[in-house]
């Protein structure tokens, strides 16, 4: 897409714009929380993309690129609003719990995957647990996660993108992800799947 | 030995716990890779929660938002359009 863009290729502006503007809109909703903000952010962002394009220095990394933009944005937009400092998350937050059975055995308890939704109604609901579950997060781990897991970026491309180092992607990420994680595991639990202890 | 392959030759649940992401995206060294599977192929509470957060990173992957931004304007759109035009001027 960078290619045909740079290219001028016929169609280019029109796919990148219909594509960006989405994701874009996707990324600052959940980093912004505010609709009319998270217009305004991917619009503003399409339009600095289009004025700065010549600065773009590998192709390869449009996509990164264009999110370190969007996320400059939304610190703007964030400035302007509420500010709410930064909650850290820790592993010993999420290690999975364990309790001593009446044998003596030690036990974790961790939801029944095997259940999940396989009906539109629950899978909907599943959809706005996830979605909930990555608004909760803390602004520094939810912008990771949504631009690895989501979005799909590699490593290096997101923290170019958030100018943070490999290291804290990775550190961050995993933080996001058990927090999610332990976030979607009550949901099963919700649906009446319940929970088995298992022996360790 | 190699002073990496006896760093990790005990591995715990817990320093599993630490570094599954890292394991799930195949990012780890190739040597500390192998102590992992060795450690969650018989571990059954490492299979359990390796699999359940596998899950959940993929529920992550397939994540679509059901609100979608309200279309661009025309008049945003020919906005854009122009400030592509003036960088395709430029080269």
């Amino acid at each position: 897409m960078a290619a045909d863009l740079l290219a001028r290729k016929p169609g280019a502006f029109d796919r990148f714009v219909d594509t960006y503007h989405n994701k874009l809109f996707q990324f600052s909703y959940l980093t912004c929380g505010k609709r009319e903000d998270a217009e305004e952010v991917a619009q503003d962002t399409l339009l600095q993309v289009f004025k700065r394009l010549d600065q773009l220095r590998d192709p390869a990394r449009l996509k990164a690129w264009v999110f370190r933009i969007a996320k400059n944005a939304c610190l703007m937009k964030r400035r302007k609003s509420t500010f709410a400092p930064t909650r850290e998350l820790s592993l010993t937050d999420y290690l999975p719990s364990h309790s001593d059975g009446a044998d003596g055995h030690r036990r974790i308890e961790i939801a029944d995957w095997s259940h999940l939704p396989e009906n539109d109604l629950l899978r909907s609901e599943l959809s706005a647990v996830l979605r909930a579950a990555i608004a909760e997060l803390p602004d520094i781990y939810r912008s990771v996660l949504l631009l690895r897991d989501v979005e799909g970026l590699r490593t290096e491309d997101t923290a170019e993108a958030l100018e943070i180092s490999t290291d804290t992607v990775k550190q961050r990420l995993h933080r996001a992800r058990l927090a999610v994680r332990a976030k979607l595991d009550e949901y099963p639990k919700k649906v009446n799947h319940g929970t088995q202890p298992i022996e360790i | 030995m190699e002073p990496s392959q006896s760093k990790f030759e005990d591995l715990s649940c817990q320093q599993i716990f630490a570094l599954l992401s890292e394991y799930l995206d195949a990012e780890l060294p190739h040597d500390l890779c192998e102590k992992l599977s060795g450690h969650i192929e018989g571990c059954a509470p490492c299979v359990e929660f390796v699999e359940s957060l596998r899950k959940s990173v993929d529920l992550c992957r397939g994540f679509k938002p059901d609100t979608l931004p309200a279309p661009l304007a025309e008049e945003e759109r020919a906005n854009l359009r122009r400030a592509y035009e003036s960088f395709a001027a430029r080269k």
